[in-house]
């Protein structure tokens, strides 16, 4: 009995300290799901958490410096209703994929002017065959960039 | 083509169904021949899934833009190869590629043991069989690649249709890496349902002793290895091709495939002590069901979009069908198990922390936890919106902070497991193996922190690796001298002569080797400096040490696509070192855009640059670096990893002696038979 309890103290540190790594983990990259709408509607409460926005780039907005982006983020291109400013700074480059119209999903803070900060930045462009085929069938992957995204999954991932 | 792909696939179902039937009834009920059936229409099923593959492959090549799948995934302008892999570009051509090496496998198992008298191997070709059948009625029902492409022109309802060309094969495939990275991949993962066969078998036919493990060493070891090399591919395909200056990002789909690979080593090693001791009984069936379930876990969770990622396939219905896969075999494991649980007894206990038991268990344990954290962080978003409102994601932080601590404890594990003595070791021996390797790490922690660094992780990880080196040499050093003691051989010939006598332990040192490489590799990211700088021909940037000079920015073009190359002259203190290219490229044929990466590579580090894009009000190109210190060592460690595996998997000569002499004893019986036959 004694040998069982020496090595449930040794496995029990060694699980305890996975923990107390995990739980670090966590608080220091858990980044909250959000829609534009629901950011907007949170107002100043929204800057103390690291958030995750999906929406589509708005056509025209894409101003680039170096190798940092700034652009407008909207919910729904067509009404232009919800959109945001978002200015890249993260250490990766710009996804390829990143253009006009395309999905994209930001991850960062909100600045007290209102304006969004993303240190992450993945995009999918908008599957342009859609209209040429007329079939819902869609192209995979297609997307760049660090732990890059949601290809298809974003236009659900609108709706959270 | 269409025609000859559908009947096959429907017939290859049939011949399932029947496998199924025969080898489970056959075995059952002790008819022999009705199990031999079972067993040769096994080979009938394999057979007509290659009939489907070479049809899709057929079409492919044909460009035949009637069937939805070749207008997707391929167009006239892509080059032979890549029409070829365009088999696993996507969705429903995966799921058939994956038919194709899982029948592959079963005919394989069949074929190996074809003579093998007994209830395990029909009941293992039979729960192979099941998991064919699964994916033989997606490939049927769920996600057929021989499907007509329709279209519906002005609402008059769906029509047939002939694209004029296909929308391509995505072009960050179109790379070389990608072409083997997938079939690797595949061929590590289904692989994972062989030695999960066998013990099924086991547990069916209450069969537990060491039979199914000894059989199944070298499947677990060959997938293994696959799936390790699968994913080293994948990661180097991402650097290499994706120009974010990394090669692993904890995807969602990455993980899906580290998980099975953690369980799977942890199997491996588990598997040693139910060799030796008898002991772990419970654990290794329960590592292999899991292994097994991740894999299928691994599949699904790239294919239902559950979770978002860059490889995940577009999201469809395949869904339900694993969802229902994976409870109804979860279930079956876990009722198999309990209900077996008395014939899993332990022989032995535990002893002391200073033993290869305890090792192994400290090596599974972390192993597991690993595991169970990139679980939990890939799956965090879909959890935490079951448990509380709010949707929740975690990033690269949450994992490297559990899995660099865990890698490095599994590092300083690697160097101390195998030199302690089974049961318990004593403090005096203690004392005499790792006083020069402890010595070593000391000294290697001091260096580094003499040369500057000051973060405790990558001290540790030099020190500890120094350590493990030193175990190495020092095991590697003793068995060559008592050799050359012993046959006058010179150094080489000794060490060659001692891995070669005992393959399973060095060839598992040299695999030790190739993670402790590994890890120095995974070390070099803490040192990762990163600049960018926008130049017109004739102007200068520097980046750390290194100095660019752009020489030349021209137009490329090519029948596949067009874009922009920008000449760097890389030197550094005045001297040249390399012209490097980088380009930006547009794919025609599936519209996107694509960064070609230009490298220059030395020992200790990489310059990696890439073609960010052109300034639209200067018309200057803007070129990001990134100086990646020690990533040679990632790659290098995967070769001597494999190369490791390989040793071990090579047949010891003890084992050629007995079945050469097996193979004469059955010669010997033939011969018999005919006598006795005249």
């Amino acid at each position: 009995m004694k040998r069982q309890v020496r090595f449930g103290i040794g496995i029990a540190v060694v699980l305890i300290a996975i923990a107390y790594f995990a739980f670090a983990g966590y608080n220091e990259s858990k980044a909250y799901y959000k829609t534009i709408e629901e950011v907007s509607a949170m107002g100043p409460a929204a800057q103390s958490k690291r958030l995750r926005v999906a929406g589509l780039v708005k056509e025209g907005t894409i101003e680039r410096d170096g190798t940092h982006v700034s652009f407008v983020l909207a919910q729904d291109v067509e009404t232009m209703h919800h959109s945001m400013r978002v200015n890249y700074v993260g250490s990766q480059p710009v996804p390829d994929t990143f253009k006009d119209r395309a999905d994209a999903v930001v991850e960062g803070k909100v600045l007290a002017d209102g304006t969004f900060e993303a240190d992450h930045l993945q995009a999918k462009c908008a599957s342009k065959y859609e209209a040429k085929y007329g079939t819902n069938a869609q192209h995979p992957g297609g997307v760049t960039g660090a732990d890059a995204a949601p290809a298809e999954t974003l236009k659900t991932s609108n709706t959270y | 083509m269409i025609q000859i792909g559908n009947y096959a696939v429907a017939l290859a179902l049939t011949f399932c169904a029947y496998a199924l039937f025969a080898l489970f009834y056959g075995a059952r009920t002790g008819r022999r021949e009705l199990a031999k059936s079972g067993e040769r229409s096994v080979y009938a099923m394999f057979g007509f899934v290659v009939l489907a593959v070479v049809a899709l492959e057929v079409l492919l090549m044909r460009s035949d833009f009637s069937v939805e799948y070749v207008a997707e995934y391929s167009n006239r302008d892509l080059p032979f190869f890549y029409k070829l892999a365009s088999l696993w570009g996507g969705q429903k051509g995966s799921l058939l590629f994956w038919t194709l090496i899982l029948t592959g496998y079963t005919a394989l198992v069949a074929l190996r043991n074809r003579n093998y008298a007994g209830k395990l191997i029909p009941y293992t070709l039979g729960v192979l069989s099941v998991t064919s059948m699964f994916f033989l009625i997606m490939n049927k029902f769920a996600a057929n690649p021989f499907e007509r492409l329709m279209v519906d022109h002005g609402g008059a309802g769906l029509q047939a249709f002939t694209a004029p060309d296909g929308r391509g094969l995505n072009p960050l495939l179109q790379h070389p890496a990608m072409v083997i990275h997938p079939p690797m991949l595949y061929l590590g993962y289904v692989g994972m349902v062989v030695p999960f066969a066998f013990c099924m078998a086991a547990l069916l036919t209450r069969e537990l002793g060491a039979g199914w493990i000894k059989l199944t060493r070298r499947w677990t070891l060959f997938a293994w290895l696959f799936l390790g090399t699968g994913i080293l591919l994948g990661g180097r395909w991402a650097y290499v091709e994706l120009g974010w200056g990394g090669y692993w990002a904890w995807d969602p789909v990455e993980n899906a495939s580290l998980m099975p690979w953690l369980t799977g080593t942890a199997f491996l090693h588990s598997v040693i002590v139910q060799e030796r001791k008898n002991m772990l009984k419970v654990w290794n069936v329960v590592l292999i069901l899991a292994t097994y379930l991740l894999a299928i876990f691994g599949t699904f969770l790239t294919r239902s979009g559950i979770v978002s990622s860059v490889h995940a396939f577009a999201q469809s219905s395949i869904g339900n069908y694993f969802v229902t896969f994976l409870v109804i075999a979860a279930l079956a494991s876990i009722y198999l198990v309990v209900t077996r649980l008395a014939f899993l007894k332990s022989d032995n206990q535990l002893d002391s922390y200073a033993s290869r038991e305890a090792s192994f268990l400290f090596n599974n344990l972390i192993l597991l936890a690993a595991c169970f954290a990139v679980l939990w962080g890939t799956l965090f978003p879909v959890l935490s919106e079951l448990v509380q409102k709010d949707k929740v994601s975690v990033g690269a932080p949450f994992f490297n902070k559990i899995n660099v601590p865990i890698g490095l404890f599994l590092l300083f594990l690697t160097g101390v497991g195998p030199l302690l003595a089974w049961r318990k070791t004593s403090w005096e021996s203690m004392a005499r193996i790792f006083m020069w390797p402890t010595l070593a790490g000391i000294v290697a922690g001091i260096i580094t922190i003499v040369a500057g660094e000051r973060s405790i992780y990558p001290i540790m990880s030099f020190a500890i690796a120094a350590f493990v080196l030193m175990t190495l040499i020092t095991e590697f050093g003793r068995a060559t001298r008592a050799r050359m003691r012993n046959t006058k051989e010179n150094p080489f010939a000794a060490l060659y002569g001692i891995t070669a006598t005992n393959k399973r332990r060095y060839g598992g040192y040299i695999a030790h080797l190739g993670f402790l490489l590994l890890l120095v590799g995974f070390t070099g990211q803490a040192f990762t400096t990163e600049g960018w700088g926008e130049v017109n021909v004739g102007e200068k940037f520097s980046i750390g040490k290194y100095d660019f000079t752009c020489v030349d920015i021209a137009d490329v073009k090519d029948p596949n696509y067009e874009g922009m190359s920008a000449t760097l002259a890389l030197s550094k203190n005045g001297k040249h070192l390399a012209n490097l290219s980088p380009e930006k490229r547009f794919y025609a044929a599936s519209e996107q855009t694509t960064s070609e990466v230009r490298m220059f590579h030395t020992p200790l580090e990489d310059v990696y640059v890439v073609f960010a894009n052109v300034k639209e009000d200067t018309n200057k190109a803007v070129m990001q670096v990134w100086v990646n210190p020690l990533v040679s060592y990632v790659w290098l460690g995967g070769v001597v990893l494999a190369l490791g595996t390989i040793i071990t998997l090579l047949p010891n000569r003890v084992e050629r002696r007995l079945i050469r002499r097996k193979k004469a004893v059955e010669n010997l019986l033939r011969e018999t038979d005919k006598v006795a036959v005249r």
